[in-house]
């Protein structure tokens, strides 16, 4: 007959799986519940604005850091590579393509799960875990309305913004390696950026996009929180699988974006 | 009911109350009581004997698998949210840490229901806080955060808080533990001055005994989810229950083994 080990972990297959099923269906109702209960953080912006300023601006140091590095490194690749077909005075045009369309949105969103997402969670988790959110509700306020609502928008808010700054970012930081530096000629890196670059197809889909992953990150984010075990180890744990899971989750959602949006063929 | 002879208006009426998480763990099982207005209550017992369940079921955060709760004649249990939320307005509660929101001052803290549920212009919340934190001592801390706060403090505002609204039930969540004897000692005086000022009714569940029983009207006992005593603190003093005196006097063993369940300890020494 069966081993009784091997039944032991078929069973424990079965009860994960079954755990995960249950907690993507808690997830779900999470999120119609919070924008059930967004109508507070509309009557009240200055919820919203409070949370703009933890989620927002606190990540636009990182934000724009990040950018001007990754621009630069653009410069130097583009360069390399575009110089071997003699067309270097397409290096602005590389540069804010593949950050408008790319690098923006999805890095953006990647520093954001890990710099503001991971935030929320751990805020959120130990509000829980020391009977804050309890508390609330004993006190007839709706911890979802006033706690988790504002947050959510102040991230779907932030979130495509961070990413035109990162990008507005990278673009300079490309024209600083690309014409400061290596010398391109500056009348054609930004002409032929301003000629090829679509608002349309170009800067919406990225914008959609971010949007996109603001809605994500923000609801993993403060999913994870709100469903962490009120101790030590479940908020780390819980800190932990929102940046694993929002970083997985916004590299999943940009394939699917870009496929849609993706009209070459 | 002994204590409703005594005083025919009561606040809260738990009649039959039985609660489980699951099947095959009853917390609660079969509980009457009542708590008259105007009095302060205590519901005592060790820890795991369902005080803090009981209490989570007078606020409608649970719904009692069987029998039926009362606060001011309405079934908590038949409420729908909003009903809950209208009828949490008028109660305090007091959580065992305090629970204050760390990200506000102290001030905000006691203001935080005066602004979700009042439309009061901010010159007169500034007033009623104010006195609020007089009344516990700590106007003086109105802008200190939670953070900077030592626990008996910490708790005091916790009070002021659960106040705010001047709350017809107050409850109190273990308000005792982890106090100490002068904090412990201002917590207690509060919880008996505050109830007689507001006109209140309290229900105070701990197991600090000897602090309870000094400023409590009536003590409910509860052993394993079963209420197995009831009496004025005087009588309670004086139980011969054996679980009862065990808890009053603290004794280590008793009705309430010292020695979790276990093997017989020579088969465990291997001697036999």
């Amino acid at each position: 007959m069966f081993d009784r080990r091997a039944i032991i972990d078929f069973h424990n297959v079965g009860r994960h799986a079954i755990e995960s099923v249950l907690r993507v269906g808690y997830a779900a109702r999470f999120f119609a519940l919070t924008l059930a209960h967004s109508g507070t953080s509309f009557r009240r912006p200055r919820l919203i604005v409070r949370e703009l300023y933890f989620s927002g601006v606190l990540s636009m140091i990182i934000i724009l850091v990040s950018g001007l590095f990754v621009g630069m490194v653009l410069g130097f690749q583009g360069y390399q590579t575009l110089k071997t077909y003699g067309s270097e005075s397409a290096l602005g045009v590389l540069v804010a393509l593949s950050l408008v369309r790319e690098l923006g949105p999805v890095v953006a969103a990647l520093l954001f799960a890990s710099r503001a997402g991971s935030a929320m969670t751990a805020e959120i988790g130990l509000m829980k875990a020391t009977e804050q959110l309890s508390a609330m509700e004993m006190m007839a306020v709706d911890p979802i309305a006033r706690v988790v609502a504002p947050r959510f928008w102040a991230g779907v808010i932030s979130m495509p913004l961070l990413a035109a700054m990162f990008s507005a970012m990278g673009v300079y930081g490309g024209y600083l390696i690309g014409v400061v530096v290596i010398g391109v000629d500056e009348g054609s890196f930004w002409s032929q950026m301003q000629s090829a670059v679509d608002f349309r197809e170009d800067i919406v889909n990225g914008v959609i996009k971010s949007i996109v992953f603001g809605i994500a990150v923000t609801w993993i984010a403060l999913f994870e929180g709100y469903d962490a075990p009120p101790t030590a180890e479940g908020v780390s744990g819980a800190t932990t699988r929102t940046v694993v899971t929002s970083s997985l989750a916004i590299l999943g959602l940009d394939f699917i974006l870009t496929a849609f949006m993706f009209r070459g063929i | 009911m002994v204590f409703s002879a005594v005083a025919a208006d009561n606040l809260v009426e738990i009649s039959g109350v039985s609660y489980a998480y699951d099947k095959r763990h009853p917390v609660l099982t079969g509980i009457d009581m009542v708590i008259p207005r105007g009095k302060v209550v205590a519901i005592m017992g060790i820890s795991g004997s369902g005080k803090t369940t009981l209490l989570r079921l007078i606020a409608g955060w649970f719904k009692p698998t069987q029998g039926s709760i009362r606060v001011d004649g309405t079934l908590t249990h038949e409420l729908d949210r909003e009903g809950l939320y209208r009828m949490r307005r008028r109660m305090g509660m007091l959580f065992q840490f305090g629970a204050l929101f760390t990200d506000l001052s102290v001030f905000d803290n006691v203001a935080f229901q005066m602004r979700e549920h009042t439309d009061l212009p901010e010159a007169m919340i500034r007033d009623l806080v104010f006195m609020k934190l007089q009344a516990v001592g700590l106007r003086g801390a109105h802008a200190l955060l939670p953070a900077e706060l030592s626990g008996g403090m910490a708790r005091r505002v916790a009070l002021a808080r659960a106040t705010a609204l001047d709350p017809m039930l107050i409850m109190y969540d273990e308000p005792f533990t982890g106090l100490d004897p002068i904090s412990l000692g201002v917590i207690r005086n509060l919880v008996r001055k505050l109830n007689d000022a507001l006109g209140s009714t309290s229900i105070v569940v701990t197991h600090d005994v000897q602090e309870a029983l000094d400023i409590v009207d009536y003590v409910y006992y509860l052993s394993e989810g079963v209420m197995v005593a009831h009496g004025t603190p005087e009588q309670m003093r004086a139980s011969t229950d054996p679980r009862v005196h065990q808890f009053v006097w603290g004794e280590a063993d008793g009705p309430v083994a010292f020695q979790y369940p276990s093997r017989d300890f020579s088969e465990e020494l291997e001697l036999v």
